[in-house]
């Protein structure tokens, strides 16, 4: 079970004035049950790969397997595909739009065609998962705070059972804690459920302490891919096209030059912790 | 899908048609429209061929952009095209069924009013298109300006027109996003009758109108927060001013349709 991207290029609004070429040749694979960060800068054309995994834009040229099957194939049923990857769009809570947050979460669950039963049960399942309050299920969601609604989209999705999961940007617009809690959420899933994780983002802070592996795309390139650790190694290049390593990082470098023998793969605060009590004699 | 929608878009070019001042141009187009509906005749029907065809080669907008906005109004030249077709009677009649009725004077209304047509999407649709929709509605307002006079509010009716079409891209994107995101969720637009169908929009439209209705209450609350307050005092960054090329393009628009005019007094001949 994986997704093999292979030399995957996208063009929008070909023949026209406002040609914009937002993917080259992008090639990179994902394994299942991974946690995955994709990061960019605007415009480094993360959000339109992503939009490629479950078939809703269709690679100008290139080919998507998806558990080795050509999802480009005649034959291919993209309706079945967008069921197992489920996607969550940025600010998602703008596609809600039942008269109640649990009708919204059946939606997805409701296409699918299965019965009556199954659809609430999913429902509800997913609303549990996402921790949202139970006496709100029946109200309508327009009244929710940003939050609120985002936990509502985002079990949406999770109600149709996916085996991935794509985020874009979940965290844009919310407050540390709202991040934090959506972030651990993601890896508390991954974890219990068992489902690939694809996460993406412009914040290195956001993706550090939770993915697995990371894809660092710049002007519709992949720029490097690898754990964490070693893609923020390039600090400086990242730098230079407009993405930042964690803080941390950058502590560790200053740390370093000023002769305390730390280890300049921490990232997270805790690591931090460790490395400079250890490098203390502590 | 959803882009192809091309009314009300500007393409960007450098080229005459696009720096000629806004009055111009709807100036031009009317004069244009009514040249449309004046003609008469092969004579005065090549005349306006030409003017169109040279009108948008120097626009430099290409040819196969402008006739995707077509697509948006084939069902109305269909429809408009059988009306006429089978329902005007004539001298010679080729075909008769109850109230049905195919005749010459059908086929050459029929013909008449598709091209009428055709070629009314296809001016207008050039001005939109060489035009920033500001522009437009400077000079909407510049050239309605005398009826502020008789208490017509033609600040406000331009921009009520400037936002309108302001948005148009905007809620397209927001329609397109929208539409994906439901797809991610199994919503399926394609397929069904036409009730399915239909019921199938729902997902769509409560959040387009919810977030329309978000973005007007964002944009009234910048613009007062902006201490906008309607017409009166307000001075343009860029006030329009009228160039030599504007005086010439006055002349040839004036002159194309006396000449229609002209045509379809003495030549009024074939079709």
């Amino acid at each position: 079970m994986s997704i093999i991207v292979d030399k995957v290029s996208y063009c929008y609004s070909e023949d026209s004035a406002y040609k914009v070429q937002a993917l080259k040749e992008v090639s990179l694979t994902i394994e299942d049950g991974e946690f995955i960060g994709i990061i960019g800068h605007t415009g480094s054309g993360k959000s339109t790969l992503i939009q490629h995994l479950n078939g809703l834009l269709k690679a100008t040229s290139g080919h998507i397997y998806y558990n080795g099957q050509d999802i480009y194939d005649e034959d291919y049923n993209l309706k079945d595909l967008r069921n197992k990857v489920g996607m969550v769009f940025q600010y998602p809570e703008h596609q809600l739009f039942e008269t109640t947050n649990f009708e919204d979460v059946c939606f997805g669950p409701k296409n699918q065609g299965l019965d009556k039963k199954e659809i609430e049960l999913r429902a509800f399942e997913a609303l549990r998962n996402v921790h949202f309050p139970e006496e709100l299920f029946y109200q309508p969601p327009f009244d929710l705070s940003g939050g609120q609604k985002r936990r509502v989209a985002i079990a949406g999705v999770l109600a149709m059972h996916p085996e991935v999961l794509i985020l874009d940007e979940p965290t844009a617009g919310l407050d540390p804690a709202g991040r934090d809690e959506i972030l651990g959420l993601l890896a508390q899933m991954k974890r219990e459920l068992g489902i690939t994780i694809i996460l993406v983002s412009h914040s290195m802070e956001d993706v550090a302490e939770y993915v697995d592996r990371l894809f660092v795309m710049n002007g519709g390139e992949l720029m490097y891919e690898g754990a964490p650790k070693d893609v923020f190694r390039h600090y400086k290049e990242l730098e230079e096209v407009g993405l930042a390593a964690p803080q941390v990082t950058y502590l560790m470098h200053e740390l370093k030059e000023k002769g305390l023998n730390v280890d300049l793969d921490a990232t997270t605060v805790d690591e931090a912790k460790q490395t400079i009590l250890a490098a203390l004699g502590r | 899908m959803i882009r192809d929608i091309t009314i009300g878009q500007y393409y960007p070019a450098n080229s005459i048609v696009h720096k000629l001042d806004p009055r111009v141009k709807l100036f031009a187009t009317l004069l244009y429209i009514i040249a449309l509906f004046v003609y008469k005749g092969l004579a005065g029907f090549i005349l306006i061929t030409g003017f169109l065809i040279l009108a948008v080669k120097m626009s430099k907008v290409p040819l196969k952009f402008i006739l995707k906005g077509l697509k948006a109004i084939v069902v109305l030249l269909v429809i408009t095209a059988s009306f006429n077709l089978l329902l005007t009677p004539g001298e010679v009649t080729f075909f008769k069924w109850g109230v049905f009725q195919v005749s010459d004077t059908g086929i050459r209304t029929a013909v008449m009013m598709m091209i009428r047509l055709i070629y009314l999407i296809i001016g207008t649709s050039l001005m939109t298109l060489t035009t920033t929709p500001n522009q437009l509605t400077d000079g909407l307002e510049k050239s309605l300006s005398p009826l502020n006079r008789i208490n017509v509010p033609v600040h406000a009716i331009a921009m009520m027109m400037s936002i309108a079409l302001r948005f148009i891209p905007i809620l397209i994107e927001e329609t397109d996003k929208i539409m994906k995101a439901q797809m991610a969720r199994g919503a399926d637009f394609d397929h069904g009758n036409i009730i399915q169908k239909a019921k199938a929009m729902v997902p769509i439209l409560v959040p387009l109108f919810v977030s329309a209705f978000r973005r007007a209450d964002d944009l009234a609350m910048a613009m007062e927060a902006r201490c906008y307050n309607g017409g009166t005092g307000r001075t343009k960054m860029k006030p329009l001013k009228y160039t030599a090329s504007d005086r010439v393009a006055y002349l040839v628009i004036i002159g194309f349709l006396a000449a229609v005019i002209l045509l379809r007094i003495f030549v009024p001949y074939f079709g």
